[in-house]
């Protein structure tokens, strides 16, 4: 099994044991999908019309919350002196723990999407476009998010400064998720937005390893 | 295999205060050199400083491996066993699992790691959640970590913290042992690593 691989597995494994990360995300993301409704009441065609968006943030929101906690854990505790020092580069440690935030929170937010979705009277085209807009668009969360996780990396409390730094790098996200699905609802083709979410999230993906690696070698030296 | 480990006039800077300046030291293989010094003399410091965690603010740091003699710090580090004054270890994960972890992260398979862990004793103790072991027990875990890393040079903070007599004897064996196969150890200590060793004051 490769290094990648053996470290991808053992986040994937603590963040099962820690409690539930997922389960909090999964948990925030439905409240906040139940409470919008709520607010804005039992107007059918408005609420149809603000569910991409809703959902959206909320499935962003709902990821931040373990975000914080991609590099700290190790760096509190040591092991991130061990794994620097592991064969495995730097940055493909930043891709792993990447990956597995994705599969631990950005997947399952995603595959809870469509029940929610239910709540928003949002029809069955436009709900398969959310569904998939989250698909390819929450991976770019995982990676953006990773920049601020490692940047905070040494800061106490660092947890209320992330959301400050990752939100509005992830509104391009937020604008094409959201626009692919109110495409989809005007009966308009969604692949122009989802083209570009497709293009935002590998950029994301691709070079945020090298940044959040930058920062972690920062904060090991300091 | 590391033959020698040189420090040319290393000086080393946290913020604005100088820790040391001008440093220089020779560690070959089969020595061990202890850094001595009162607290935040940089003991620490200089440690990360040889694991390329730190760039000094002055100076190089050479391992010589055959004729090849290199001041590349991610390469160095990729020689280094870590046993710093965190012990890097998971409440979540069983003891078995987290050697096995940093076995298959070192790639240096998790064949003996039953014999390991009986070494430092806690053979009985794989199934045994890590939250559930005391200061000295953890501090065992970390030492089979460092054993299973099969890594040349040993760079230990306070190697002795938190262990008993028994334990102490055991991290002394360690490293007699380590020494004798041609390994290099640096260790921050205020104890004596009672290894004919050379020391160093900072």
């Amino acid at each position: 099994m490769s290094a990648f691989v053996t470290l991808l597995l053992r986040d994937i494994r603590l963040a099962a044991r820690s409690g539930g990360s997922a389960a909090l995300a999964l948990s925030f993301f439905a409240l906040v999908a139940t409470l919008v409704p709520l607010g804005v009441g039992a107007d059918l065609h408005l609420l149809s019309r603000v569910a991409g968006g809703v959902l959206w943030v909320g499935a962003v929101l709902s990821a931040l919350l373990s975000l914080d906690r991609l590099f700290q854990g190790d760096f509190e505790d040591g092991s991130l002196d061990l794994i620097a020092l592991s064969p495995l580069a730097l940055e493909l440690t930043a891709l792993a723990k990447i990956a597995a935030h994705w599969l631990s929170t950005g997947l399952p937010l995603t595959l809870l999407s469509p029940l929610l979705a239910l709540l928003f009277n949002l029809p069955g085209p436009a709900t398969a476009i959310l569904f998939v807009s989250l698909l390819i668009g929450t991976p770019a969360v995982s990676a953006i998010g990773a920049i601020g996780a490692s940047l905070t990396l040494s800061l106490k409390r660092g947890g209320l400064i992330l959301p400050l730094i990752i939100l509005p790098l992830l509104s391009p996200a937020v604008i094409f998720g959201a626009g692919a699905v109110q495409a989809a609802l005007d009966g308009m083709a969604a692949k122009d937005a989802l083209g570009l979410l497709a293009a935002f999230a590998t950029a994301s993906v691709l070079l945020s390893p090298f940044a959040a690696a930058a920062c972690v070698r920062l904060n090991l030296g300091g | 295999m590391i033959s020698s480990l040189t420090a040319e006039k290393l000086a080393c800077a946290r913020g604005e205060r100088q820790l040391f300046d001008g440093l220089s030291f020779r560690v070959r293989a089969g020595q061990a050199l202890a850094v001595e010094g009162a607290n935040g003399a940089g003991k620490t410091s200089l440690l990360r400083l040889i694991a390329g965690f730190l760039a000094p603010a002055a100076g190089r740091i050479l391992v010589k491996t055959g004729d090849n003699e290199s001041d590349d710090a991610e390469e160095r580090g990729r020689q280094v066993g870590w046993l710093g004054h965190l012990d890097g270890l998971k409440p979540q994960m069983t003891v078995g699992e987290q050697l096995s972890f940093y076995a298959r992260l070192y790639a240096v398979g998790d064949a003996d790691l039953p014999s390991v862990l009986a070494q430092v004793g806690l053979g009985a103790r794989a199934e045994f959640p890590c939250r559930y072991l005391s200061a000295g027990q953890r501090r065992r875990l970390a030492l089979a970590r460092l054993v299973v890393s099969r890594r040349p040079l040993w760079l230990l903070d306070e190697p002795f913290a938190a262990l008993d007599t028994s334990g102490q004897a055991l991290v002394s064996h360690l490293m007699a042992r380590h020494c004798g196969d041609g390994g290099i150890i640096i260790a921050a200590t205020h104890d004596p690593l009672g290894l004919g060793n050379e020391s160093l004051k900072l």
